[in-house]
Order: structure tokens, then sequence, then C-alpha cells
């Protein structure tokens, strides 16, 4: 991958430039897509940790499968849903590397179910950036766990969209992960919005911090959106994010480690 | 550590031959009758700082091997015949991804749940590949404990050197059964050759190392594809090994595993007779012994191979004969093991020119 050169004009200051944990090449996604906020949200949270020598990401399979290309550290690229599994052979082998995956609602609410939540419950320490758009993106827009009632997708068609009798009710991972205990930090964040943008990067931040700090599985579940298979403009998909995947998925933290040991120390200085 | 002769259960002392060849990390999935040896490991690899986990699928195990092959460790996993079916698809991601590894099947009856007494109907899915795409696997047919203990060294050595999934096929009865070993000395993780290839992080020495098996360009998928074919040539031209017990014979038997034990004692039995009948035992199943077959086909008369399942290695064998002498088949399956009576009264057929 060749490097742009870029002369900077005399008398201007850099401001804002791409991380260096994100390798300088044009990524595959879709115009509008938010894979890339996504991308570029982890990257500098490893530029500011300073671990990039020490990174090895999981890729998994869908859209973001190529995201080995992406960012510039060591990479293995998982069978689809396996991610976690990958992920903990390779920080058991190397307990001071920093590992982390980047999935989507098919690979981590179906196929890889099993996978995220025993990573959780052994309290695996590795990262998990987990991508929900409510849609399988790269296969063309089938229905996913993450896929609201009554929302159409190629295989749940209109005019019902998803009929519960048939398929069910869309899965909420971070309430089902936040009652293990193995599970160190679990949160919620949209990418719709500067605001929820800038909460996004301090969760995904405490999500690296929980791994460093050994105590154990951090996920930051990002809604997302899918402007091509949601059939919207870029600027209604966010809007549409907000106004339906929102009240489903509701933002927040859902368990923080740090929380606890905070309240226990309060505690304590209480009872002492 | 000098070498110590021990009697052992097949499943620990495979377990302990894996250990003692440098495998830190042991990732599997209770199923019977292989359970000794991820319970040896839950104890052992600990001692030697090393882990184990109990993955919560046949399919996390196998992935997690992946994870820690491609991080570039000695690691391992184990199963009986219906997990390993779920396992093919790391298998499958292993080869392509050129990531080692050593899986221990310890074949059961099938097919579907079948049972847990010994078979070996899981040959054609070891030396076939067994997941999806052009593939293979190296995979020993080890026949006694200390034929076991002898072959885990040498798979992790071919894994490493070839960067590929080895498989060992045992049964249930090399699992279950004991037998005096002599235990090899061990090899310290440390000494072996660093694996530039491997996701460990980048540590400020190198660009980033990508182990991966998508291929989105056909032409570029191809290239994977002919790149390991040049390697299974190699390994097929080099690691092929088998035992030839009485080459002066005009008849062979062809058996593997615990099946070539009951075919040893056969054939002892009907030599007494003043029959020239020999053994050919295949120790890898693939690469498959060829050339031990070129060293008799000439002027062999005829191939009797006996499997415990219906009839699978008998295909090589007959790719091996190709034509040139008669090749014939005895097999009981489902967890069912030939005896040698009846590995004799077949003997007696090829020799004495029965219809068949």
């Amino acid at each position: 991958m060749a490097t742009r050169q870029w002369e900077r004009p005399p008398g201007t200051e850099v401001v804002y430039e791409r991380p260096k944990a994100l390798t300088d090449v044009v990524t595959h996604y879709c115009p509008g897509c938010t894979h890339g906020i996504a991308h570029r949200l982890v990257a500098e949270v490893i530029d500011e940790l300073g671990v990039q020598d020490r990174c090895v990401v999981v890729a998994s399979v869908g859209c973001s499968v190529l995201a080995y290309n992406y960012f510039a550290v060591d990479a293995q690229q998982a069978a689809h849903g396996r991610a976690p599994a990958v992920a903990t052979g390779i920080k058991r082998v190397h307990p001071d590397a920093v590992v982390f995956t980047y999935q989507g609602d098919g690979d981590l609410a179906a196929i890889g179910t099993a996978e995220i939540v025993h990573a959780a419950m052994r309290g695996e320490k590795i990262t998990v950036i987990f991508i929900n758009n409510a849609i399988f993106g790269m296969t063309g827009g089938q229905m996913a766990p993450t896929t609201l009632v009554g929302q159409a997708t190629t295989t749940s068609p209109k005019p019902t969209g998803r009929l519960p009798e048939r398929a069910g009710y869309p899965i909420r991972v971070c309430e089902m992960l936040s009652q293990l205990d193995g599970a160190a930090f679990v949160a919620r964040a949209a990418l719709s919005s500067p605001q929820n943008i800038a909460k996004a990067k301090r969760y995904i931040r405490k999500a690296f911090e929980a791994q460093l700090g050994g105590h154990g599985l951090g996920l930051v579940e990002l809604l997302s959106t899918c402007n091509v298979n949601w059939k919207m403009s870029p600027g209604d998909a966010l809007k549409w994010l907000e106004a339906n995947m929102v009240p489903v998925f509701p933002l927040g933290v859902y368990r923080d480690w740090s929380a606890a040991e905070g309240a226990e120390a309060a505690r304590l200085e209480v009872a002492g | 550590m000098g070498r110590e002769r021990k009697l052992m259960k097949g499943n620990e002392a495979l377990a302990e031959a894996a250990v003692r060849a440098g495998c830190r990390f042991f990732f599997g999935y209770p199923i019977t009758p292989q359970n000794e040896i991820p319970e040896y490991m839950s104890w052992r690899l600990p001692e030697v700082g090393g882990q184990f986990i109990q993955a919560e699928s046949e399919l996390a195990a196998i992935n997690m091997l992946y994870g820690a092959g491609g991080a570039g460790a000695r690691a391992m996993t184990s199963s009986s015949s219906p997990g390993v079916s779920l396992k093919q698809e790391g298998i499958s991601y292993m080869a392509a991804a050129e990531v080692p590894g050593v899986i221990v099947n310890m074949v059961r009856g099938g097919p579907g749940l079948g049972g847990i007494q010994p078979a070996q109907s899981d040959y054609y899915q070891a030396t076939r590949g067994g997941g999806h795409g052009d593939y293979r696997t190296i995979v020993f047919g080890p026949s006694t404990v200390q034929e076991m203990v002898d072959v885990m060294g040498r798979a992790f050595e071919l894994a490493d050197k070839y960067r590929t999934p080895v498989v060992v096929l045992g049964d249930g009865m090399l699992g279950q059964m004991m037998e005096p070993v002599t235990l090899p000395d061990s090899v310290d993780p440390a000494s072996l050759p660093v694996k530039p290839w491997a996701t460990t992080g980048t540590r400020g020495r190198r660009p980033p190392n990508v182990i991966n098996s998508l291929h989105l360009d056909p032409e570029k998928c191809e290239q994977l594809n002919r790149k390991l074919e040049a390697k299974y040539r190699e390994i097929t031209s080099k690691e092929q090994t088998a035992e030839l017990a009485w080459p002066d014979a005009e008849y062979f038997v062809v058996a593997y595993g615990t099946t070539a034990r009951i075919c040893r004692a056969a054939v002892s039995e009907v030599r007494e007779r003043g029959w020239a009948v020999g053994l050919l035992r295949p120790v890898t199943l693939w690469p498959f012994p060829v050339d031990t077959f070129e060293k008799v086909v000439g002027r062999a008369k005829g191939f009797l191979t006996v499997e415990m399942s219906l009839g699978q290695m008998v295909d090589d064998v007959r790719l091996a004969v190709n034509g040139r002498a008669p090749v014939y088949f005895y097999g009981r399956t489902g967890g069912m093991v030939p005896s040698v009576d009846e590995v004799v009264a077949e003997i007696a057929k090829m020799v004495e020119g029965g219809a068949r």
C-alpha cells in the first residue's frame, strides 16, 4: 500500500489527520455507511492508548470482512461468527497483545451467538466492536436478528416487514451480555450525531481499557446505518436510526467494572 | 529428562506426547471416547505454563486453535467423529490460511451420533480434506499407543514445517487401551524456530501480518490453490510412511490403526501354514504410501484391505495398485471390530482363489 505524500502549505497547521492505526487506502464501504466512522474511532483510541504495535484485529464475515486491509495492525480473518473464539486463541498465546474483534449483527448476533456469549462468560480479555445496522448488509439486505419488527428486508419483505409471529423479535445484545460476570464493560452508542459519536469513542476507549487492565471482556455496540439496503439517503438513514432503532436499542452503559469498583470503594469508605 | 518407560492409557500417552512436543495450548469439548485427552491437558498444561480451554462447542475449539496457531503457538484440539464433523469449517480455514495445528480424532462408529465403539469410518473425511474447498491435511493412522506417542511429535513438526493442519486418526480402541510406552524428551517451545508470519503484534519490527483465506479475485484464489497444490505435492513426495512386514510375500493384507494389529496376528497365523502373506501398514493415510505399494505390486498376486468401515481406504489401495493385481476388501463397521479368525478366513479366500 503506497502512502500518499501531502505537501502542507506554508503557514498552516494540521488539526485533523488520519490516525496511525488506519492504513492509507480507499475503503470499499458504500457512500453514507457509518463503518468509516467506527473504524476511525477505533483507530483513534488505539493511537491514544499507544498500543498499535501490539494490537491484533480479528476481522469477521460481512461488510467489514476487509477490516484487515484498513487497520494498520496484525490481523486474522475469522469464519462467520467465530471471531471471539479466534481472538481467544490469540490472546491466550499473547496475553500482552491487545486483541479486538470487529463484527456485524449477522456475525455476532446470529451465527456467532454462542461464541460471543461464551467469550464474555469466560471473561476473555478482548475488546469487541459490534456494528448493529439491523440488517445483513454484505449479502444484500436480508433480515438480521436485530431487524426491527415491521422492518422490510429481502427476507422479511413488504408489506408486513418482520412479522413477530414468523420471525420473532430483535435481539438486544448489550442487555443479554450485561448479565454475565465475565463482561467488564458493555455499552451501546449510536453513530448518528456528533454528540453520540463522541460518546461512542469514550465507550470504545473504556472497552479497550477493560482489556488493558485485565478486567474482562469489553463490548461496544454501535447503532449504525445501512442506507443502501435500507433504501434511504444517508441523511434520512441517520434520522431513521434515531427515530426507530434507539427506542428499541436504548443507548448507554449496561455494565462497567469501574463503576462497580467505585461503588465498592465508596461503600468501604462509608463502612470504614 | 531421561527416556521414561511407563504403562499408560492411549489418550493420556498421546496428551503427554503432545506436551513434550512443545504443545502449550489445548482447546476441546467433551466427547467419548477421547475425554481423557482434555482431562489430562486441563491439569498438565498449567504445569508447563500452558493453557487449557474447555470450549463452548467444537466450532469454538477449532477456531481457538486457528487463533492460537496463527499467533505462532504449538496448539491442538481433540475430539471424536461427530465432533470432528463440526470442526471441518475451521480445518478448511486453517488449510487455506496456512495455519499449523494438530487435530486428533479418536474415531467412533457413525454415521450420525453412531456409537462410542472404535471405527475407521472417518477415513474419507480425514484424507479428502473433510471441509469445503480443494485441500488436504496430513493424516497419521498409528496402530499402537507407542506409535501414537511417536506420531504426535512428528505431527507438530510437520504442521509447523508445512504450515498446515495435521490430523491424527486414532480410534476408540487405541484411546482406551493401556500399553507400555517410552516417552520422548521434552521440546522447549522457546527453542523452536521463530514464525515471522504469526500475529504477535508488529512490536515495532515489521509491517502488519495478515492471516486470511478470503480472495475475492478468482485469479488470486486460484493462485492460492496452486500454491497449496505445490505444497501437497512436496508432502506427497517426502512424507509417506508405511510399514512393510514380510516384504518377500506374494499376497498382502493392507490395514492401519487397530485393524492392522488384528491383521498382523492373522498374517502370522497363516504364515505358519506356509502361505506367503505379508502386511502393508500405512502410517500416513495422507499422503497415502503409494511408493511402498510400488515396491511389491509387480509381483503381488493380491491385496486384501481390512478396515473398520464399509470400505474407504480400499479406494486408495485400488488407485495405488491401479489394476495390476486383484484388490479384495473385508470390513466391519458401526463399532464392530473384525476378529483374527474373520481375517484369516478372508486371507484364505484370497490365497485359495475363492470367489468374492
